[in-house]
């Protein structure tokens, strides 16, 4: 085909995006009070991928996950999950997301099984005993469901918000620290649910001291100094020499 | 619409186990009920001529002096383990958790009501019997309006470093009609005058709950985010 | 960052502030004039009465103010500028003043005419609780460090608050004409030259106070820039310095 002037037009470059990223992130910032806690962060986690977040006590990846979470609002820049921007509608993003904080969010005086009958009638559906039953089970709580978790150590605790999550998978799984307090079992869990989400077609965002637990599974890894992203890898677990980053 | 039901009925029925589980909430308020009470008497004088008028008035400061200690514990609860964060999160209306609060307070103030007039009317020989039906429709309706604004602005001032302080200076001065009308008409009710300016000022408690609940549900939204 | 020298433009304040504190100035001083000249001295309180020439425009003004807060809070939560939240701020601020002015006069005033300090007088008391209410909002504005989290709540307050103001009147006067009880009382408004003096004199304090409100608006501006530039500035520092 040729135009009016004579050339040959040449083909679009431009690309439009079949399926928009899991979280895209352009210039996002966040301070509290006068600290500067991520200071102009820009990323991308397709569907389909497990990232890491690593990087020292403080340098913002728990502020991270909170902000893709819609839990926080960005004080400047944007994010956003599968195309909905975080802060014009929160609405559309929270039933995507799903994110297991330092503290679970439970309630000392119910017990392991009525927090999570709690959580389905929060999602607006009826509690669902077999199903309550068989996440508990998967988590390894089983025997603790009708125990108040007011008496539950901290890796019980964490398990029971992996647990909560289980009940209803979302899109795009938000991990903090989950490998912290969980014994060899409770690592297994969680690299099993996060290698479910991906092959359904989400994400997973995970921050982490350590990166041996999660190098099985793992497709990327962002590295976090000061409020920035300082390092970006792609690894592919099983070519990882011992688990070393 | 179902599906909002299904959460605010979740919020009540986590809000009153966890409470009858520890009952520590419970026991203090309708404790410190109870000591207001006696605490009145010492001040007042007990002699039937000088409670007798303003009965009223010390059944109402009562509900309200110890009602309030309910509402930052109602918070509280959500902020201690970052549970306000996953309420926020789950999808659905954030109305839902104003309305549910909401519902378990006024049950909760209304069953401390239920021990701390009895008392009342034991210490200071008031006829409450002879007048329950039009005393109950008072109670409840005063209480619905203390409720509905004491679950508003203990959302903010449950979250600020002055927490004890901030409650009271932000909610007191709102109450004040509440306060009016409600004395005036429960101290009415407990002289014999059922009708006439009594029955007057229960409409007028009525409105005041009608247009505080409209205006409470529409600014919660946005008071409630982190 | 290095040695340059980064020149910030420092916002001048409206135009119009100037030559409206001015006239505010000039006007209050006429109006006061004004007052004491045309109408004689009250029968009953002599040279007293003159008190309402501040009294009254103090609490209209002050009304008026709590209405802006409330109008502002609504626009706010709309289109979420912050321009919105400080000007309500500032307006909250002087209307407060404004109120406390009102009571201390109604007070004095009070004083010699019926011997006491305070009377439930219904709008009396109901200024004095409208005083509490705002008082609150200022409270929570220096609780609440966030700002988002700030002019959302004080949003909300300002609402709320401003919608009991009536009511809180309401339920005082209808509580206090069961009993006979004395009221400030604006009796002279039949008479002419009064009510000039009152009109004009409203008027002025119209004046002041918008001056009042937009000078404090200018600086609650100039503080939320200055801050805008350290947030900057800390922005790009690193390490130990990234605090501000």
């Amino acid at each position: 085909m040729v135009t009016e002037n004579g050339m040959t037009p040449r083909p679009s470059l431009r690309i439009e995006r079949a399926t928009p990223a899991a979280v895209a992130a352009e210039g996002l910032a966040r301070r509290f009070g006068r600290r500067w806690v991520l200071r102009g962060i820009d990323l991308t986690v397709e569907a389909g991928q497990i990232v890491a977040l690593t990087g020292r006590n403080g340098s913002g990846k728990t502020t991270l996950l909170r902000l893709v979470a819609s839990v926080l609002r960005p004080t400047r820049g944007t994010v956003s999950v599968f195309g909905f921007d975080t802060r014009r509608e929160g609405a559309e993003v929270r039933p995507l997301v799903g994110l297991l904080g330092h503290s679970a969010g439970l309630y000392d005086d119910l017990t392991a099984g009525e927090n999570l009958v709690f959580a389905q009638r929060m999602a607006g559906r009826r509690a669902d005993g077999a199903l309550i039953s068989a996440v508990l089970d998967r988590v390894g709580l089983a025997p603790f469901e009708f125990e108040r978790v007011r008496g539950f150590s901290a890796g019980m605790r964490r398990r029971l918000g992996l647990a909560r999550l289980l009940l209803r998978p979302p899109r795009l799984l938000l991990l903090d620290e989950p490998y912290a307090s969980f014994d060899e079992d409770g690592i297994d869990v969680v690299n099993a649910f996060a290698t479910e989400i991906r092959a359904q077609g989400g994400a997973v965002l995970l921050s982490t001291h350590d990166l041996s637990r999660a190098a099985l599974v793992l497709d990327r890894r962002l590295h976090i100094v000061d409020g920035q992203i300082v390092e970006s890898s792609e690894l592919r677990g099983p070519t990882l020499a011992g688990g070393r980053a | 619409m179902n599906a909002e039901l299904t959460r605010i009925g979740a919020i009540v029925w986590k809000d009153l186990t966890a409470e009858r589980r520890t009952k520590a909430n419970f026991n203090a308020v309708v404790f410190l009920a109870g000591l207001i009470l006696l605490l009145f008497g010492f001040a007042i004088g007990t002699e039937q001529a000088s409670m007798q008028p303003i009965a009223g008035g010390v059944i109402w400061l009562t509900v309200l002096f110890s009602g309030t200690l309910s509402f930052n514990r109602s918070y509280e609860q959500e902020l201690e383990n970052g549970a306000l964060e996953m309420l926020l999160l789950y999808p659905g209306d954030r109305r839902s958790l104003f309305v549910g609060k909401l519902l378990a307070n006024l049950l909760f103030v209304l069953l401390v009501e239920v021990v701390m007039l009895p008392t009342a009317a034991l210490l200071y020989n008031l006829p409450i019997w002879t007048f329950l039906a039009p005393l109950s429709v008072v109670l409840l309706l005063g209480t619905i309006g203390f409720v509905t604004l004491g679950t508003f602005y203990a959302a903010m001032a449950s979250r600020l470093r002055a927490r004890e302080v901030m409650l009271p200076l932000l909610l007191f001065p709102m109450l004040v009609p509440l306060l009016v009308g409600a004395v005036q008409a429960t101290g009415g009710i407990l002289n014999g005058d059922i009708m006439g300016s009594t029955w007057w000022w229960v409409r007028f408690l009525f409105v005041f709950d009608v247009i505080f609940f409209v205006a409470a549900l529409f600014a919660f939204e946005y008071v409630i985010e982190d | 960052m290095n040695n340059e020298v980064i020149s910030r433009v420092v916002p001048p304040p409206p135009r119009w502030l100037r030559p409206l504190g001015w006239i505010a100035l000039l006007g209050f001083v006429a109006a006061q004039a004004i007052g004491f000249l045309i109408s004689a001295p009250d029968r009953d309180m002599g040279n007293l009465q003159k008190i309402m020439y501040v009294h009254v425009p103090s609490a209209w003004v002050a009304m008026l103010g709590f209405f802006v807060v409330f109008v502002l809070s609504i626009a706010f939560l709309v289109t979420r500028r912050e321009d919105h939240d400080r000007r309500a701020a500032a307006t909250a601020e002087v209307s407060v003043l404004f109120t406390a002015l009102t009571l201390v006069l109604g007070s004095i005033w009070g004083r010699p005419t019926w011997g006491i300090w305070w009377t439930w007088d219904p709008r009396l008391t109901s200024t004095a609780i409208m005083l509490l209410i705002y008082v609150g909002y200022l409270a929570l504005r220096a609780f609440t460090e966030d700002e988002d989290r700030r002019a959302r709540w004080s949003a909300a307050v300002g609402i709320l608050g401003f919608l009991n103001v009536p009511i809180v009147y309401f339920s005082v006067k209808w509580w206090r004409t069961l009993h006979q009880v004395q009221t400030i009382d604006a009796a002279g408004a039949i008479d002419s030259a009064y009510a000039l003096a009152l009109l004009l004199n409203s008027i002025a304090f119209l004046l002041v106070f918008v001056w009042l409100v937009a000078l404090r608006a200018h600086v609650a501006r100039l503080e939320r820039l200055r801050e805008s530039w350290i947030e900057d500035e800390a922005l790009v520092r690193t390490g130990s310095e990234a605090h501000v």
